[in-house]
């Protein structure tokens, strides 16, 4: 991408011509979200503003051992996903503009989506969007297309940063927002049960939780559907390799982040949506979905179908405003995927879990640590009450030099004592027992 | 060929009124510009709609177009057939190929369609 770069003197002639100053343009993006000023001095020589930002840069602890999920999972990569995702065939963050010329690309996303498909037990899946948090939005926004209805349950174990994502999303349109409450660790049956009515186009849900609990939700698929409702699994793909998939379950949309299938944890990514549902819902489903047909000579080959319904074609009426998707993120699932192969992803899907409960024994093990859930069954996540405020526990842990799991009161007020570990098949049964230690010593 | 006894919208769509009853279908202009369609999103049986509200979706590979009601009403009947055989408006739009039945609620409506003759001024205009 080039670097174009315009004075202050054009700066001034643009927002002249459009009427405005440089605060109003960005007047809608919140003051704290703004990045603030590197406070770099000015006519600094290159090499000098490289070694200052260098120097910023190892500010960030960048080997700690992790014990910190929450959405994305410090899973290992096999070396030879970067390999194959970099070739330069393959190197594109989206879907082609010309996309029938570029069959290799086609394919290796129609064989992502039939991955999905496979993994959550779905009809169909589209070419993937954004993250895990804009596919849950997009599930809800496609559910009230289907239903004709404006009414949504949402339980508060659904992690509350796609909660927030949705809720940005939808602040201007006239959508009710119901929030249950979950209490055991587990989905409140009768919470959901008693909010749903003819009104509602969907229940939403995931599995396994933001807390780390399992979950199936068939009782509550079958509740929806009797009231005409979807129900919405979100869903941690890994956690597929041994968990009842949501399609078995009688979910109606899947979708999920797909950082844990071969994608490094970063800072805002680049993560990786996933969405699949029924074949009678396919029309309504956003953003793109690659099919399979015969040319002209009667060979098998790959197209982009459906696009009618996308936002070059439908304009204000199209299904969602995506027209693209995450290629390489998605080549890179496909990738991680293949390569691990369906006993792979078993095998590391069991690893976690049973290092998990390790984990778990070994931690509520130490004096004043409590599980916080009553709920019994979790995948590779759980919640631990610390006799003393979580954050500071943390703080201090990171100076041990681990990243112990994540302080649920940032988003669940009451629960200031707890925090959220994850184990995953990196962490060693040595490191474990290490962090054990650490934790009991400035506990 | 625009047949007459129908009455027509300029969004090319056709009714046929018999007593309370309108049939509606979009006309031959209509799809030899969409081209071979292959979905047409019916409405459900029992919905109101107002006169130039949103009835169904007609779409072919190039383009997804919304067909809004000629008449205020409610959808009595709508032509299954169209679920799985989409081209049948295409091959026959005045006939086979009508979308749905409407039990008219509000006669002044029908006032604001144009006849045959009117619909063929107005497409040359095009």
């Amino acid at each position: 991408m080039p670097f174009i770069a315009n004075t202050v003197q054009q700066q001034k002639q643009m927002l002249e011509e459009i009427g405005l100053t440089m605060e109003k343009l960005f007047s809608d993006i919140p003051k704290n979200l703004r990045s603030g000023s590197l406070n770099l001095p000015d006519g600094l020589p290159e090499q000098e503003v490289r070694n200052v930002l260098a120097d910023l840069a190892d500010k960030n602890s960048i080997n700690l051992t992790l014990f910190l999920g929450g959405g994305f999972y410090d899973h290992f990569i096999p070396a030879a996903v970067y390999s194959i995702i970099s070739r330069s065939e393959f190197y594109t963050a989206y879907t082609p503009y010309q996309p029938e010329v570029s069959q290799g690309t086609l394919q290796a996303i129609y064989e992502y989506q039939s991955s999905i498909c496979r993994l959550t037990d779905m009809e169909v899946a589209n070419a993937s969007i954004y993250d895990g948090g804009t596919a849950m939005y997009e599930a809800m926004m496609m559910a009230l297309r289907i239903t004709g209805r404006n009414k949504v349950i949402i339980d508060n174990s659904v992690n509350p940063i796609y909660r927030v994502m949705i809720e940005s999303y939808t602040r201007n349109l006239k959508i009710e927002h119901v929030l249950t409450r979950c209490e055991t660790g587990l989905v409140d049956r009768d919470q959901i049960l008693g909010k749903l009515d003819n009104e509602t186009a969907a229940v939403i849900l995931q599995n396994p939780n933001f807390f780390g609990c399992v979950d199936d939700f068939s009782d509550i698929a079958e509740a929806a559907h009797k009231k005409g409702a979807l129900l919405i699994v979100s869903c941690y793909p890994v956690s597929l390799g041994i968990l009842k998939t949501p399609g078995s379950m009688g979910a109606d949309i899947v979708t999920g982040e797909g950082q844990s299938l071969g994608m490094p944890m970063s800072f805002g990514g680049p993560y990786l949506g996933f969405m699949a549902t029924r074949m009678q819902h396919v029309r309504k489903m956003p953003g793109r979905i690659i099919g399979t047909t015969k040319d002209r000579n009667g060979k098998d080959c790959f197209v982009m179908t459906l696009q009618a319904r996308e936002q070059h074609i439908r304009r204000e009426k199209a299904t969602s405003n995506i027209c693209s998707n995450e290629a390489l993120c998605a080549m890179t699932a496909l990738v991680y995927l293949s390569l691990l192969g369906k006993e792979g992803l078993r095998e590391t899907a069991q690893l976690c879990a049973d290092k998990a409960s390790y984990a778990f024994n070994r931690l509520t093990g130490i004096g004043g640590v409590k599980p916080y859930f009553k709920a019994k069954w979790f995948f590779n996540e759980f919640v631990l009450d610390l006799p003393k405020d979580a954050a500071d526990v943390i703080g201090k842990l990171i100076e041990k030099g681990f990243a112990a799991g994540f302080p649920l009161s940032r988003y669940y007020p009451d629960m200031k004592n707890c925090i959220l570990v994850c184990v995953t098949e990196k962490r060693t049964k040595q490191q474990i027992g290490m962090f054990a230690e650490a934790l009991e010593s400035v506990l | 060929m625009i047949p007459k006894g129908l009455l027509y919208t300029k969004d090319h769509e056709w009714t046929k009124i018999e007593g309370d009853t309108a049939t509606i279908g979009i006309t031959d202009h209509a799809q030899n510009q969409l081209g071979e369609l292959t979905f047409v999103e019916l409405p459900d049986i029992g919905k109101e709609v107002k006169q130039k509200g949103e009835l169904a979706v007609v779409e072919s590979s190039k383009a997804a177009s919304d067909v809004y009601s000629p008449v205020a009403g409610k959808v009595t009947e709508v032509n299954s057939q169209l679920a799985s055989r989409p081209e049948i408006i295409n091959d026959d739009c005045y006939g086979a190929g009508w979308i749905c039945k409407i039990q008219i609620t509000d006669k002044g409506s029908i006032e604001n369609l144009i006849d045959a003759s009117e619909y063929e001024i107005y497409l040359k205009g095009l």
